[in-house]
């Protein structure tokens, strides 16, 4: 009896293997044997100048020599985790406050459906056609300039695309609009799933509406924010067509919005493999980092 | 005394609500109020600066577009067939992959699901250029496949489907399937997939948008004209020469581009926004 | 109901994608195909372009390549024996032409001509390309290789070409002399000037009198002053670059080292103390910025440009711009150089050749034709007694320029034009100067910075160069 019961079992879980397969094949052809590859041709000379082809030539550690012999990589590390927070942190907590009060029994607002669908639209226009609307918005004798040397507010037009931190905050005011929707989409389902009854048994407690929210709300949504956080992340380090096409990829204000895909991307231009495998191994080292701190993060809390 | 205080207080933070909501929405919709606005202006109209109102040339940007030398129609099927090609897969298989976690125990599970969470962290770009290669090799260059199928293997939906699952799918209805003589593939098909359903319209619009707003890919894998994209043909008009350049056109293209997704999403939107429920506990 | 959908979109899909699969490297039209049959809405009209490319398998095809539809719009207008099809096709005789176009934008146009050029040999007859089309910033990246044909191996002799400027046969000579492409444009180009801003500024709007103000750079410095202080804009620095980095002393890349020649430090240094003074602006070229000065309230005293910015770039068709009322002027400027044009080149290994020989000696050498286009198009043609013609008749009178007949400065700049110091690197250096410099002169990093930026991208782009 008991014999027959395990054989069953594991007859089940073969298929654990088999739904399992779809993905490990597919991940495999188009992701790690192209990561692998990456990795390879980063130790050769390999690159195209008009029609002439160079390499590939073995040249050991060369390429990563050449990456870190400038402080350049460091920067463009740095401006993408910059740009990534001053898009993260207002959306983080707008999306908060937001998803807080959708999900708010004592507030009943009305007109719920609309809000909550409006605040997803702007994911909905590429990034690119988003950057060309601000590129105008923001121009020297743009309409925001007009707008704020009429009221009084500049003397002067204030070029924002020549200064780093104007230029910084765009971009991150972009991603912040393109993404706070999607993120409040997610913190309110994870809201949602949260037990009325604890609610309940709070508000009878006498506990205040943000002693809830900072009590209850945000300690059972952990694991959601944890989702958001890695997601964002990771694309926060894939930044690249907002800063692309608002600074026609030169990154200006002296490379100050250049992001790692921006200058990978400057890479692909000479078809140059090998320098643009070093820096993906860069990218990819970094991820892992990130990752683990990430994880680290996650399995406390399981632990708690 | 007290209740009355309360639901004063409650009739004063909803006014705040509301004011803030308003506001957040009229910065949301701005965008496109600004591109449909661009899209019926003229270039040199264009070029003259921002206006709030409609002008009237909507209507010969739109044949001008249509009759120019790029293949929209051609863009808005590419973009149609890619976008909804990859989100079905990437949902379906996603989902499948959560549940074979997430039902099933298997030496290497663990090992696996460490595994897949860990290339979650791996950026697309980073193996772009071996990714270009590889598809050069197996012919791929040019073809719509290497946009598709890797649809299947998304970690990011995956670890969603993981979650939700987590919360959501009773394993006692699963065993009670089976007690009554359903196939494994069987289940999952038709009991856990719609189950799922809440999770899975999230997904399927985040991945369609997702797909149909890529640039970086397709720009890289798709050359002949009758293949590409909407956003990849968006980059093409922009970049016309003097001779043609004609930025009412750009707007009227974009405007183009964005009017179906837009449906879209409306269309699935009450899925998005009510039933989503993800359990954060379990009782 | 949805599950239903849902459950019927995916069966749908996965026919389409097996069929795709099948189809092997012609999988976007087997996906196209099999999709219609699916019933989808959008189908119809995906199939209207498709297959007219796969139609003409059967018989000779001219493939041209080109960035844009300037060319295909003087060949429609001017070649006779042109007839359009559609957008990207036609014919000549019994020979289908197609037109293959990819913007220049992002290097596209150049990666795409690149790979073809490198399968050329291995390409079936129809699919070999025949003729494409160079900008001089990257002509000898392509004509100083065995890829492009030697005109005289087409049968065009120099005397069919002596009619043309000898810096158009500059530009497209390789290293052992034989001319390798053919241009019916001569941009030569000068000071285009805002006459209003000129009577107010220097008393008068004669051309003489402007260009004696402006004859070299001490002087346009001098006159910027002036202008500054009249409360207008001279231009953008990008506006005079090209007038500076066209009368180099020597090549950007010498012995695989970048060169910085002393008229490219000249550029940077006139240029910061213009942007000091506030008599320059930054603007980027095509920019809103930078098309502000097309209006009288944009203060803008002058832009640099050749005969096609006056019809393409001034906006006449706008009541409201100078352009409308005639109110340009133009005059020869500090230095001489030349600002666009496009190169004929024939591909080694066409299999048209007569074709390909009849429309670069038709489209660059016939003088009719080129007068046609002069006169039609306003191009400045590559035709010097087509434009001793315009020089001396009423039909070269040009309406924005207030009636003013500019082909004799045109033409006299054409002659002077000294292209030797070209290299296959001019259009990445030139590019990145601008783009680094910028920085310095908004003065929000210093020279040396912006430099070594410059080196920087220049490097990325060619990592066979060093500094």
């Amino acid at each position: 009896m008991g014999k027959s019961k395990n054989n069953k079992v594991v007859s089940y879980n073969k298929w654990g293997y088999i739904f399992l397969l779809p993905f490990l094949i597919t991940y495999t052809i188009f992701q790690l044997i192209p990561l692998f590859t990456t990795i390879y041709n980063s130790f050769f000379e390999n690159y195209r100048v008009g029609l002439m082809q160079v390499g590939p030539n073995f040249i050991g550690l060369q390429n990563y020599v050449e990456l870190f012999s400038t402080p350049d990589i460091w920067q463009y590390l740095a401006n993408t985790m910059i740009m990534w927070a001053m898009g993260f942190v207002p959306q983080i907590l707008l999306s908060l406050l937001l998803g807080a009060w959708f999900t708010s029994p004592s507030l009943r607002l009305k007109g719920q459906q609309f809000f909550k669908t409006v605040i997803y639209l702007p994911n909905l226009i590429m990034a690119s056609a988003f950057s060309m609307l601000f590129f105008t918005l923001f121009a020297n004798e743009g309409p925001i300039n007009s707008m704020l040397v009429g009221a009084g507010i500049l003397s002067t037009n204030y070029n924002f695309l020549f200064h780093t931190f104007s230029a910084r905050a765009l971009v991150g005011f972009m991603n912040f609009l393109m993404w706070f929707g999607n993120t409040t989409i997610l913190l309110m389902s994870g809201m949602l799933g949260i037990d009325p009854s604890i609610y309940e048994a709070a508000e009878i407690d006498g506990a205040s509406s943000n002693q809830i929210f900072f009590r209850i709300t945000l300690p059972l949504l952990k694991p959601i924010l944890v989702y958001v956080m890695v997601t964002s992340l990771i694309g926060g380090l894939q930044m690249f067509d907002v800063p692309q096409i608002l600074t026609s990829g030169t990154g200006d204000p002296s490379r100050t919005t250049m992001t790692l895909i921006m200058y990978l991307n400057k890479h692909l231009y000479s078809k140059n493999f090998g320098m643009g495998g070093a820096l993906s191994v860069f990218l990819f080292v970094v991820t892992a980092i990130l990752s683990v701190i990430v994880f680290k993060f996650v399995n406390s809390k399981e632990v708690k | 005394m007290g209740n009355k205080s309360e639901t004063q207080m409650n009739q004063s933070r909803r006014i705040v609500c509301y004011v803030v909501l308003v506001l957040v929405s009229i910065m949301c919709l701005f965008w496109f109020y600004l591109l449909f606005i661009n899209a019926t202006r003229s270039n040199s109209e264009l070029s003259r600066g921002f206006t709030p109102f409609f002008s009237t040339h909507g209507l010969e940007n739109w044949n001008n577009l249509v009759h120019g030398t790029l293949p929209i129609l051609n863009g808005l099927w590419n973009s149609f067939f890619i976008a909804i090609t990859t989100s079905v897969l990437t949902v379906y298989f996603s989902t499948m992959t959560a549940y074979a976690i997430h039902a099933y125990d298997f030496v290497g599970k663990k090992t696996i699901f460490a595994f897949i969470l860990g290339v979650m962290m791996i950026p697309t770009q980073v193996t772009v250029l071996g990714f270009l290669q590889l598809i050069g090799k197996m012919g791929l260059d040019d073809s719509f496949i290497p946009l598709i199928i890797p649809g299947i293997a998304a970690p990011i939906v995956f670890f969603y489907m993981k979650q939700y699952m987590e919360s959501t799918l009773s394993m006692s209805l699963i065993e009670a399937a089976r007690i009554d003589g359903a196939g494994e593939f069987f289940i999952f098909n038709s009991i856990v997939f719609p189950l799922m359903k809440p999770a899975i319209a999230v997904q399927a619009i985040f991945s369609f948008v997702t797909s149909w707003n890529n640039y970086f890919t397709p720009s890289l894998v798709l050359h002949t004209d009758t293949k590409k994209t909407l956003p990849i043909l968006i980059a093409q008009l922009r970049a016309a020469d003097w001779l043609k350049f004609d930025m009412g056109q750009v707007y009227m293209m974009i405007a183009f581009s964005i009017a179906p997704v837009i449906v879209v999403y409306l269309f699935m939107s009450r899925n998005i926004v009510g039933g989503v429920s993800l359990g954060g506990v379990k009782e | 109901m949805k599950k239903k959908i849902l459950a019927g979109l995916l069966a749908a899909t996965m026919v389409i994608s097996l069929a795709a699969c099948g189809g092997g490297s012609d999988s976007g039209s087997a996906s196209t195909d099999s999709s219609s049959d699916a019933g989808a809405a959008e189908a119809p009209a995906a199939e209207e372009a498709a297959p007219a490319a796969e139609a003409e398998s059967g018989g000779k095809v001219l493939n041209i390549y080109c960035w844009n539809e300037e060319f295909k719009s003087r060949v429609t207008d001017h070649y006779s024996a042109y007839t359009e099809f559609d957008a990207t096709h036609g014919k000549i005789g019994d020979l289908d032409v197609v037109w293959n176009i990819t913007p220049s934008d992002d290097n596209a146009y150049q990666n795409n001509l690149d790979q073809t050029l490198l399968n050329q040999e291995s390409a079936a007859a129809d699919d070999k390309i025949d003729v494409f089309l160079v900008e001089a910033d990257y002509a000898s990246k392509y004509t100083d290789t065995d890829y492009t044909m030697a005109l005289s191996d087409l049968g065009i002799s120099d005397s069919d070409l002596a009619d043309q400027y000898e810096y158009t046969q500059t530009i497209v000579k390789d290293s052992n002399g034989a001319i390798k492409g053919s241009a019916w444009q001569a941009c030569s180009a000068g000071l285009i000037y805002n006459r209003e801003a000129a009577k107010e500024v220097l008393g008068s709007d004669d051309p003489a009198d402007v260009q004696a103000a402006v004859a070299d750079w001490d002087k346009y410095n001098e006159t910027a002053a002036k202008v500054a202080a009249a409360g207008y804009t001279m231009c953008s620095v990008n506006d005079t670059y090209r007038t500076y980095s066209n009368n180099v002393s020597g090549k950007w890349v010498q012995d695989d080292k970048i060169v910085i020649d002393a008229n490219m430090e000249k550029w940077i240094d006139d240029s910061k103390k213009l942007v000091d003074a506030g008599a320059e602006d930054t603007d980027e070229l095509w920019g809103d910025d930078w098309a502000k000065g097309k209006r009288p309230d944009g203060k803008v005293f002058c832009y640099f440009g050749p005969a096609w910015f006056f019809n393409f770039c001034l906006d006449v068709d706008d009541p409201e711009t100078i352009a409308a009322k005639g109110g340009w002027g133009y005059c020869a400027g500090p230095q001489p150089y030349y600002w666009g044009g496009t190169w004929i080149c024939a591909a080694t290994g066409t299999d048209n050749a007569d074709a390909v020989k009849d429309l670069i000696l038709t489209m660059t050498t016939d003088k009719a034709v080129l007068k046609d286009i002069a006169v039609k198009d306003s191009d400045c043609v590559n035709s010097k007694s087509v434009l001793a013609d315009l020089a001396s008749s009423d039909e070269g009178n040009i309406a924005l320029l207030g009636g003013q007949n500019p082909y004799a400065d045109l033409a006299a700049g054409a002659e002077t034009i000294d292209l030797s110091n070209l290299s296959p690197y001019d259009q990445g250096c030139n590019e990145e100067l601008q783009n680094a410099m910028k920085a310095y002169f908004e003065g929000t990093a210093d020279k040396d910075a912006c430099l070594e930026q410059f080196y920087a991208a220049v490097i990325e782009k060619y990592p066979n160069l060093s500094k």
